[in-house]
């Protein structure tokens, strides 16, 4: 007599569970009459007969089916409680040519893992989620699930599940359903054989539209858990299709996938010009392009503090000098205020230039060089002010000379007043920079230096106001006008 | 002239795979399987199919929650 | 065009440019200040690259996203600030666990509970014991700079790859929000995927990734394993940076922005004539313990400066086992530690107080 298999053991199983520990290597962990053996064969008997094993890794989550890849011949991934279709986005994201299966009991999905699962859905990433609803926890012992019924003892709600106290049991067929990114929703009941064969159907549709890449796909499946139950198989099934199926119908809630289009997803690159031209900035002559400084000025920290109200363009001024200082080689470092001394509206930023390495880039002390554009920052700043330092104040708000110490310079300049007479009180910060410029021209820069400082603030400039080309022309010629103002006032 | 030649099938509950919870001998439409007294290597009763016309329709295989406890042979040749 | 790779960076983004030139495939992350221009900048940057940026629901799933990323066999990263790190610390066990390398940015602000945004340096000992459940470590780099943002996210990606293991790149609000000059190093080749990556191009299917074993003797053997692992990382990844430690009598330590002012301090001290030294830790674990022993052969007192209630001084003691007295110079709730804080610490110290 001859013959030939027609139904046996699915080849998406391992021949033998050699991962399972202990002298049982053909048999699975569940309990006798569980429904997720039932599950696990129809799921191993579609990735063998797709032909998708090879690329197919299937997640493991806790709860009974947490040594799913015992059994599963395919790639594995045990997560945490939950964690499933986050770590599904992660797998799928980062290699879209894999196929995703996801697998979670109603504790997993429904209660800890909820949001990271219906997140995923919303999202609808590329993969399938069979959903394993049983109304109970089976591993731990027969706890309450988010889907068991109202009025069912288990042995966290010994006096029957209330609806005033526990809630009701989570629909989430319909809830997923009405989200638009889904592509397939289905419900199927792990009962008689006419329902099993839906439920084979659903989950072959389910990785189908996966293989397709067609977004999110979920199978919800009522299955029996006699042993925590307390039912007898024949009884199981009877519990399901009469109680369970009443609360949660079965049936298709959703199927869009003839409509849907592939989901695409980027090409990563790595072609070393290409990465280049994303992270370097375009600059004509590159690195060749800053020129060394030679100011002794720069041998040791040059210290800097800006302060003034927000909105009057501390932050960028400091930006700017760091920008001009890179721009000439130099090491910079540029700290906004922040943490509390943020409170209150005034703004400052601490600007280090320095030819060797710089250390705090805090600057509350031993500054060489004050900025102030209003009198709480003068007031609040000024003792900071080291011993052979320099003061430049805006004279427009502050009107009557600061005293400084002796060895120290206060210099004024009414950068408010130039600033509105040349068309804009934003530039003030500008007609400043300008203003330091000439200032640094007359007692510290060597004459090489000082004759590329217009040219590295425009260079400075254009990089701070990257794009946007009236900003840059005008915070250029504000500068300019700043300078002349300053050699004027100087000479 | 032609004859419909009706397939023929055998249906093989493996003893030593079977947790004995009985869905198959539910599931059969002929009534081909029952639980016996005998216990296997994991101690329970197991599924034993009892006599022939199993119709090869499967419902056995797709109910047993286990992977290769029950096989379903189509006859393809007498000897 | 030409191009410069030179570039004024805020240690936030510095961070971001590292990681992509180091071959960085995905970032999962969600916002929360001090660290979220990480986000912004991968956001931006990432996409232009046809790399994965997701931003996700929650911490636990970023970290989660990060697991079945890394799975893959990709180079991906995460970054968030000391709360949002606590809720990542589950899935950071699990991928210890697992073996998987990825990385991990926490730039911390203050705390505990809701604490503020201002920067702090409270998460040390919650990052370098491990962190999460479990007798796990992780490795901890301690960027001081947005330079080294830049260079120890690829340090940080070579060495997760070279231990599988997370590599934690801990840091401050201050060195995260910073503006400096950064070089930017050139850009990697792919990483091509491991050997134990769920790759189906490159490996076979046979390749699972858990941690989960019931059989006590099992877990033993896995945990046995890792901590030999952490030994080998102890033995060899030890780093820090001297600075005028030789001849020092007073050796302050900090790392981040108190690594900063420290260096400052101790300029300043030699100026007045007294011996100060720097050991700044550039890996908090391993803990660069062989240096601290080397200096206490010198010195008469160590000097610990953080932001935070005094936690690195615990490992400054254990390295030198408490051959020396160890102090502590510290501000907490966002307060910094200034130059002159220090200076007078150990102007003190050197007059023979305490």
């Amino acid at each position: 007599m001859s013959e030939v298999v027609k139904f046996g053991r699915p080849k998406g199983f391992f021949e033998t569970f050699e991962r399972r520990p202990g002298s049982i290597k053909k048999n699975m962990s569940y309990c006798p009459g569980c429904g997720h053996g039932v599950l696990h064969k129809l799921i191993a008997e579609a990735i063998a007969d797709f032909g998708i094993q090879d690329k197919t890794t299937l997640i493991s989550p806790v709860g009974c089916s947490v040594f799913a890849y015992f059994y599963f011949d395919c790639f594995g991934l045990q997560v945490p409680h939950g964690r499933s279709a986050a770590a599904a986005t992660g797998l799928t994201r980062a290699n879209p040519e894999s196929i995703v299966i996801g697998y979670q009991g109603d504790g997993d999905l429904a209660a800890i893992g909820f949001n990271a699962f219906i997140q995923a859905a919303n999202r609808g990433e590329n993969y399938c989620v069979f959903f394993v609803n049983n109304a109970i926890y089976g591993m731990t012992g027969g706890q309450m699930a988010p889907t068991s019924l109202l009025g069912q003892k288990t042995t966290t709600s010994p006096y029957g599940r209330n609806a005033l106290t526990e809630g009701y049991p989570l629909k989430v067929c319909e809830m997923v359903s009405q989200l638009e990114a889904p592509v397939y929703v289905e419900r199927v009941a792990l009962t008689s054989p006419a329902n099993i064969l839906k439920a084979r159907k659903a989950v072959r549709k389910a990785i189908q539209i996966s293989m397709e890449k067609k977004g999110f796909a979920f199978v919800e499946v009522l299955s029996g858990c006699p042993v925590n139950l307390k039912l007898k198989p024949a009884d199981m099934d009877k519990f399901i299709e009469e109680n369970m199926t009443k609360y949660f119908p079965l049936g298709v809630f959703k199927d869009v996938a003839d409509e849907r289009e592939p989901v695409k997803r980027a090409v990563p690159v790595y072609d070393r010009e290409k990465v280049e031209e994303t992270l370097y900035r375009a600059m004509p002559g590159g690195n060749e392009a800053h020129e060394s400084l030679d100011s002794p000025l720069f041998d040791r920290e040059l210290r800097v503090k800006i302060g003034g109200f927000g909105g009057q363009g501390v932050l960028s001024l400091g930006l700017i000098l760091a920008a001009m200082g890179k721009y000439r080689n130099l090491n910079v470092s540029w700290l906004p205020s922040y943490g509390p001394e943020m409170r209150g509206g005034t703004a400052n930023c601490a600007v280090i230039l320095n030819k060797g390495a710089i250390g705090s880039p805090i600057v509350d002390s031993n500054c060489d060089l004050l900025v102030v554009l209003n009198r709480p920052s003068l007031d609040k700043y000024l003792p900071e002010l080291g011993e052979n330092g320099v003061l430049m104040y805006d004279s427009s708000t502050i009107k009557d000379a600061p005293k400084v110490k002796p060895g120290q310079k206060a210099i004024a300049i009414s950068a408010g007043d130039i600033a509105e007479e040349f068309g804009n009180l934003k530039c003030a910060n500008a007609v400043m920079l300008g203003a330091i410029g000439a200032m640094l021209t007359k007692y510290y820069l060597t004459p090489a230096d000082a004759a590329k400082f217009q040219e590295t603030a425009e260079a400075a400039i254009a990089e701070c106001f990257a794009g946007k080309d009236k900003i840059v022309k005008m915070n250029a010629e504000a500068c300019k006008l700043g300078f002349t103002k300053m050699q004027n006032a100087q000479s | 002239m032609s004859q419909v030649v009706k397939k023929k099938f055998r249906c093989h509950p493996e003893p030593n795979e079977c947790k004995g919870c009985g869905r198959c001998v539910n599931a059969c439409p002929k009534k081909l399987l029952k639980l016996g007294s005998a216990l296997n290597i994991m101690g329970v009763p197991y599924a034993e199919y009892v006599g022939d016309g199993c119709i090869g329709c499967g419902a056995c295989f797709y109910t047993c929650p286990e992977p290769g406890a029950i096989t379903v042979f189509e006859i393809t040749g007498e000897d | 065009m030409e191009y410069s790779n030179k570039l004024l960076l805020k240690g936030n983004e510095a961070v971001v440019y590292g990681a992509l030139l180091a071959g960085c495939d995905c970032f999962f992350g969600y916002p929360i200040t001090p660290a979220s221009e990480i986000a912004q900048t991968a956001a931006e940057k990432f996409p232009l690259l046809g790399r994965t940026f997701l931003q996700a629901e929650c911490e636990t799933a970023s970290i989660n996203m990060v697991m079945g990323a890394s799975a893959a066999g990709r180079r991906v990263m995460t970054a968030s600030s000391g709360l949002g790190i606590s809720l990542k610390q589950e899935g950071v066990s699990y991928i210890a666990t697992m073996e998987l390398p990825c990385v991990i940015i926490d730039v911390m602000r203050g705390g505990p509970g809701l604490g503020n945004i201002a920067p702090e340096q409270s998460d040390y000992n919650q990052i370098t014991k491990g962190g999460g459940h479990g007798g796990y470590k992780v490795i901890v780099l301690a960027p001081g700079s947005a330079q080294e943002m830049c260079d120890f996210a690829g340090l940080a990606f070579d060495l997760a790859d070279q231990y599988r293991s997370p590599v934690y790149l801990l840091t401050d609000g201050v060195v995260g929000q910073m503006l400096e000059s950064v070089t930017l190093p050139a850009p990697r080749p792919r990483r091509e995927s491991p050997e134990w990556a769920l790759d189906f191009k490159v490996n076979p299917r046979t390749n699972y990734l858990t941690s989960i074993y019931m059989e006590p003797a099992d877990l033993e053997k896995v945990n046995i394993h890792l901590n030999e692992k952490y030994a080998r990382i102890e033995e060899n990844e030890q780093r820090c940076e001297e600075y005028l430690a030789d001849d020092a009598e007073f050796i302050i330590s900090g790392f981040g922005i108190c690594g900063r002012v420290i260096r400052t301090a101790a300029e300043r001290l030699r100026e007045e004539g007294i011996r100060a030294g720097v050991i700044r830790p550039l890996t908090l674990f391993p803990f660069p313990k062989k240096a601290f022993r080397k200096h206490a052969e010198h010195a008469k007192s160590f000097v610990s400066v953080e932001l935070n209630n005094g936690q690195m001084i615990d490992d400054i003691r254990l390295a030198i086992e408490c051959s020396r007295p160890v102090s502590l110079v510290n501000r907490m709730g966002g307060n910094l530690v200034t130059v002159d804080d220090v200076v007078r610490h150990v102007r003190k110290l050197a007059k023979g107080g305490n």
